[in-house]
């Protein structure tokens, strides 16, 4: 009996990094953050409870709902767009073999090492209404490409059309899903007679479905949470700020403005504490549905 | 088969496949097509690099001129030295390396030592309390971004790097997991024998978990130094002085001075963008197994 107590004692010891950190960077900055969710704090004077007000603030706050309105339809466009691409690159990617497959992988993953700032920078340039990259390409058909950056109706879609250079990590992990589907399956359906176009619904998508559901909860989590980019090319900068509005007003962008620009601390942290509310729920939805709807392999998790 | 069959099957090969003997005829078409769509999806992934490195060896005047020419005309490579005097880009540099290296090392041995409790170890809770560390995966920062600022700023260490890798001192929970479920693959007697042979527990942890795990606290390490290396939200909040700005940051105060306005010097955006990217792909062309692996046996947005 007393063995096993005095291992319990040793893997505290191991585990107490976590246990400090959890209490104090985790739960109870959660906690605090709810707490403070209710109050007025300005970072001077100590906070004053303000009961709901922040929350009834949000559900008035004409920034709040352009910022919540950018964020879901740029999720709504970049995941489908994004994983649709990614599909197809890793569809492709497992037709051809050995080297030339890891080479092409090397090049796909490239862009996602190149940090968001110098990504948000490089994109202000190619997507210069007047001489940048993509309207001089589009120019080649006679094409009049948009002001993609200071065009209020194409700030958006040109940050979608950035979004989808970074294309890396999805095409690896679905790369990675589509390699763990066993060939007899598709050589079985390809002798019963099916096309290319059932089999991969039929029988390719399933056995990656795991991995599909996976990518478009990620997908949706980052999006939700796009700030880097954004904040690079449209924030920070008062000349920069004029024509094109709130088009870019994204919700972690505003998140951060009310916190750390106008020292609203309990608005931010009522904000936070919406993203946090949907994130949660997605997360919980994947948790459930996913163990539903998706087809695992017996031993997938082995290690 | 006729040669007539071969070229009816190689045309029909992209719609629709009539049977394995038709499979055959049309491989060779079909790889054709399979190698464009890769070396154009290439190029559309690869060209902006190049557009970027160009630009930022040309004069200002040239910076939109002949975007399709994969080489500076002419050629100014003083403008990385314009970009020198213009910022403090070289101490943005080194901070950058050093709180990058400082996030990454103790991130990995803080989260290898907990993963070895959770592997080694058993003991009542486990179960729940590794629980704890599934959940807080997909916590996202910013729901605790202003409490933490708060115990920064009360610590008084708001205005220094250290809140950019200090937290990291009590480990992660994606770390934490990855090594946790590589740690449980080694067998159990390998701890046991040194056990015997009067071996701490600090030892088997220093000696055998952590040699054992090292493709595990190479992934660990390379991703934590790619995320220290993007972040730009915290060196926002928690940087003034420009002297201890990090890259990202120091970029972006670039882009502010120099991008708008009536004296635009793009040629110093463009090189400073270089200096920000350039050391991630060295490390990416070195680490690359890793980064690959880590991402495909984790799921992990690299």
């Amino acid at each position: 009996m007393r063995r096993p107590r005095a291992e319990t004692r040793w893997a505290y010891v191991f585990l107490l990094p976590w246990l400090i950190g959890l209490v104090v960077f985790q739960a109870g900055p959660m906690v605090a953050s709810l707490v403070l969710s209710f109050t007025d704090y300005d970072l001077i004077d100590s906070p004053r409870f303000a009961g709901l007000g922040n929350y009834a603030k949000m559900a008035q706050d004409p920034k709040v709902a352009r910022a919540v309105g950018n964020t879901v339809l740029y999720t709504l466009s970049h995941v489908p767009l994004a994983i649709v691409l990614a599909l197809a690159l890793a569809l492709v990617l497992n037709r051809v073999t050995g080297r030339a497959a890891g080479v092409f992988r090397t090049i796909f993953y490239l862009p996602s090492m190149t940090p968001y700032v110098a990504v948000g920078v490089l994109f202000l340039f190619l997507l210069n209404g007047q001489a940048g990259m993509v309207n001089q390409f589009l120019g080649l058909f006679g094409v009049q490409g948009p002001q993609w950056t200071t065009d209020p109706d194409w700030v958006l879609p040109g940050i979608v059309l950035m979004s989808l250079w970074n294309l890396g990590s999805t095409t690896i992990i679905l790369f990675a899903a589509l390699r763990n589907v066993p060939k007899e399956l598709t050589e079985a359906a390809m002798i019963d007679g099916a096309g290319p176009w059932q089999r991969l619904r039929a029988v390719t998508l399933p056995m990656i479905s795991s991995a599909l559901f996976f990518v478009v909860i990620i997908n949706t989590i980052t999006s939700l949470q796009m700030f880097d980019q954004v904040y690079t090319m449209f924030f920070g900068n008062q000349i920069a700020q004029q024509s094109y509005g709130d088009a870019a007003l994204f919700y972690v962008v505003y998140l951060f403005q009310q916190g750390f620009q106008f020292l609203h601390m309990g608005y931010a942290s009522a904000l936070a504490w919406l993203l946090f509310a949907v994130i949660a729920v997605i997360t919980l939805v994947q948790v459930r549905v996913g163990r539903r709807l998706v087809y695992y392999e017996a031993e997938e998790h082995a290690g | 088969m006729t040669a007539v069959d071969h070229r009816a099957a190689a045309v029909a090969a992209p719609a629709e496949t009539g049977g394995p003997a038709a499979d055959t005829a049309g491989r060779g078409t079909r790889k054709v097509f399979f190698y464009t769509i890769l070396a154009a999806s290439s190029a559309v992934f690869l060209y902006p690099f190049v557009w970027l490195v160009v630009a930022s060896l040309k004069p200002r005047d040239r910076t939109f001129a002949d975007p399709f020419l994969p080489w500076p005309r002419p050629f100014a490579p003083q403008n990385y030295l314009a970009a020198w005097d213009a910022a403090p880009v070289l101490s943005w540099l080194v901070n950058s390396l050093v709180v990058g290296v400082a996030a990454a090392a103790t991130v990995t041995l803080s989260s290898a030592f907990v993963a070895f409790g959770f592997a080694y170890f058993r003991f009542p809770g486990r179960n729940l309390l590794f629980g704890s560390v599934l959940a807080t995966m997909m916590l996202p920062a910013v729901v605790t971004l202003v409490p933490t600022y708060l115990i920064w700023n009360g610590l008084g260490l708001t205005g220094t790097q250290v809140p950019l890798w200090a937290g990291n001192v009590f480990g992660s929970a994606f770390y934490i997991f990855l090594l946790r479920q590589f740690l449980l693959g080694v067998p159990r007697y390998v701890f046991e024998a040194a056990r015997v042979d009067g071996a701490s527990y600090f030892d088997l942890f220093w000696r055998i978990a952590l040699p054992l795990s090292r493709p595990a606290l190479i992934i660990a390490f390379v991703f934590e130094l790619k995320a220290s290396w993007f972040d730009l939200m915290r060196p926002l909040i928690y940087l003034q002085d420009p002297a201890l700005f990090t890259l990202p940051r120091g970029l972006k105060a670039i882009v502010d001075q120099f991008y708008q306005g009536g004296d635009p010097k793009w040629e110093i955006v463009l090189a400073a963008s270089v200096v920000t990217t350039l050391p991630l792909v060295v490390v990416f062309f070195l680490g690359q197994r890793y980064f690959v692996q880590g991402i495909a046996t984790t799921g992990r947005r690299g």
